[in-house]
């Protein structure tokens, strides 16, 4: 059981703003921390870390890591923690990277190898790739057998192909070591894949809380699917208009009317829908996901 | 002619403690300025740089006056030690420390700053203290700016003359060091030794210089400081 009722005033990018959080998490479960950047949500996973100082309290198992009188360092809190840009030691290799943090010969050689990472035990960190790279960070995490395994943005320096291998990776030492995960994410598809419950932040508040289920797949209406994008440029092409309007990492032309055309601008945010048409779904080249 | 290598000696004896003494103090000191967010910085940092801009005579000058046997430092150091701070050894070790001190200190400050905040919370996280930290990530990933430092301060040290002038007057076989005996055999017209040191420094300096950015160069091969 983790308890966390924390307050703690952040300078954010256009105003000061009070990052308030009050959360009870099961162990066992996967929790993310989604928002905009800036919202707080990397501050939040600091503090639980003990990287940063609040005010409140941060109970884990009966055991007080923050509260008024007491702020247990980031060293005795029971914690494996993740940099979004892998903060290997570069001047160790990848097995003294890990032994570094206990030395426990048996339980590094268990992780490499379920990593399948066994044969770059001899090499520095900056002859890796960047996947390889991060695959040694969460090995790394895991040699302190911490209760609560915490993710900054794991998968944003990692192509497609990188981060379904990581998220497979992720979820297999969530379910093998009994793990509570936190994990912070701007990705919808990585917190639908990954997580049971998530929360999302907003200039420092929670402003919703539940499964991804309910919260990423909701749509408004009765359209049969929706996509949120962006507005990249409008087009006028002959008689009709043209939006191109960017999806995820895809760009896709939709025709519009001449009264939308003037309504619409470049850069604005926008749902696109359909209701009319059952959409067609076509299975790609089948290596792109294996 | 019989050739005297004890300025040699004693320059290099000099550079040796001094540099050896800096690393002590200029570690600490330098990761303090490096982390630290106080208004006095800026003060800190300039008063470090000091030597570098102020002429050595002016130093030399306030070093005799505030390591007089009179003056309060010199009057504990007398007392205490039993030591004698002008014209002397350790007098000169004194005045050098202060002379070479941005020497040391600049470089492993750039180095602390420039190192990747998240490997030392890294370390943190893993249970490990402020000690063992410092000691096994932080600095054998400033190698580079340590060894600049380390090789920088030294051979300063061997190159400097107007304070060690200054401070240690130019008494044979205690103050007497090889940029100074340069000085005398010139003065005394004696140009065939001077030439013979000043080629020796020469070679030395341009040898220690070299090895610097030749191993630097080597390292940032080997590995990647992010």
């Amino acid at each position: 059981m983790i308890f966390i009722d924390i307050k703690k005033p952040l300078k954010g990018v256009k105003e000061n703003m009070l990052l308030e959080a009050k959360l009870n998490l099961k162990k066992g479960s996967f929790l993310a921390l989604f928002g905009a950047s800036g919202s707080g949500k990397t501050t939040l996973l600091r503090i639980i870390a003990g990287l940063e100082k609040a005010d409140g309290k941060i109970i884990v198992d009966n055991e007080k890591w923050l509260d008024k009188k007491k702020f247990l360092p980031p060293q005795r809190r029971e914690i494996g923690f993740m940099f979004q840009d892998f903060a290997l030691f570069p001047n160790m290799n990848i097995m003294e990277n890990l032994l570094y943090i206990n030395n426990d010969k048996n339980l590094a050689e268990k992780l490499l190898g379920l990593s399948g990472l066994n044969a770059l035990k001899n090499r520095i960190p900056h002859s890796l790739s960047g996947g390889q790279k991060q695959r040694v960070a969460l090995c790394r995490a895991l040699m302190r057998k911490p209760k609560l395994l915490l993710l900054d943005e794991p998968f944003s320096a990692l192509d497609t192909k990188m981060r379904e291998n990581l998220q497979n990776e992720i979820m297999m030492f969530h379910n093998e070591f009994d793990l509570t995960t936190i994990m912070v994410s701007h990705s919808p598809e990585e917190i639908y894949k990954l997580a049971d419950i998530m929360v999302e932040l907003k200039n420092g508040k929670i402003i919703k809380k539940g499964s991804p289920k309910e919260l990423l797949l909701k749509t408004s209406g009765s359209e049969k699917f929706s996509l949120r994008g962006k507005i990249i440029d409008i087009i006028k092409a002959d008689v009709i208009n043209i939006a191109l309007v960017s999806i995820g990492s895809h760009i896709v032309e939709v025709v519009i009317s001449k009264e939308e055309a003037k309504k619409l601008k470049k850069g604005l945010s926008v749902v696109l829908s359909t209701k009319a048409f059952h959409p067609n779904i076509k299975v790609l080249n089948e290596d792109t996901f294996s | 002619m019989n050739f005297d290598f004890t300025p040699f000696i004693l320059s290099f004896k000099l550079a040796f403690i001094v540099t050896l003494f800096l690393l002590i103090i200029g570690i600490p000191y330098a990761w303090y300025l490096s982390v630290t967010k106080s208004k006095i910085k800026p003060f800190l940092e300039a008063l470090t740089a000091l030597p570098i801009v102020l002429p050595p005579s002016v130093l030399g000058f306030y070093l005799l006056v505030f390591l007089a046997p009179d003056s309060f430092i010199g009057k504990i150091a007398n007392d205490l030690f039993n030591i004698k701070l002008v014209f002397s050894f350790p007098g000169l070790v004194v005045a050098s420390m202060i002379y070479s001190f941005p020497f040391m200190i600049q470089p492993i400050q750039s180095g602390f700053e420039s190192i990747n905040k998240n490997i030392i919370e890294a370390s943190y996280l893993g249970g490990k203290g402020k000690f063992i930290t410092l000691f096994k990530v932080i600095l054998p990933n400033i190698k580079p700016s340590l060894l600049t430092a380390i090789i920088i301060t030294f051979a300063h040290t061997v190159g400097e003359f107007g304070v060690v002038l200054m401070v240690g007057g130019s008494i044979p076989g205690k103050t007497e060091v090889a940029s100074v005996a340069i000085y005398d055999y010139v003065e005394n017209l004696e140009y065939h030794k001077a030439h013979i040191y000043s080629a020796i420094l020469l070679v030395i300096s341009f040898l220690v210089l070299f090895s610097v950015y030749y191993i630097n160069y080597k390292q940032k091969r080997k590995y990647d400081f992010y």
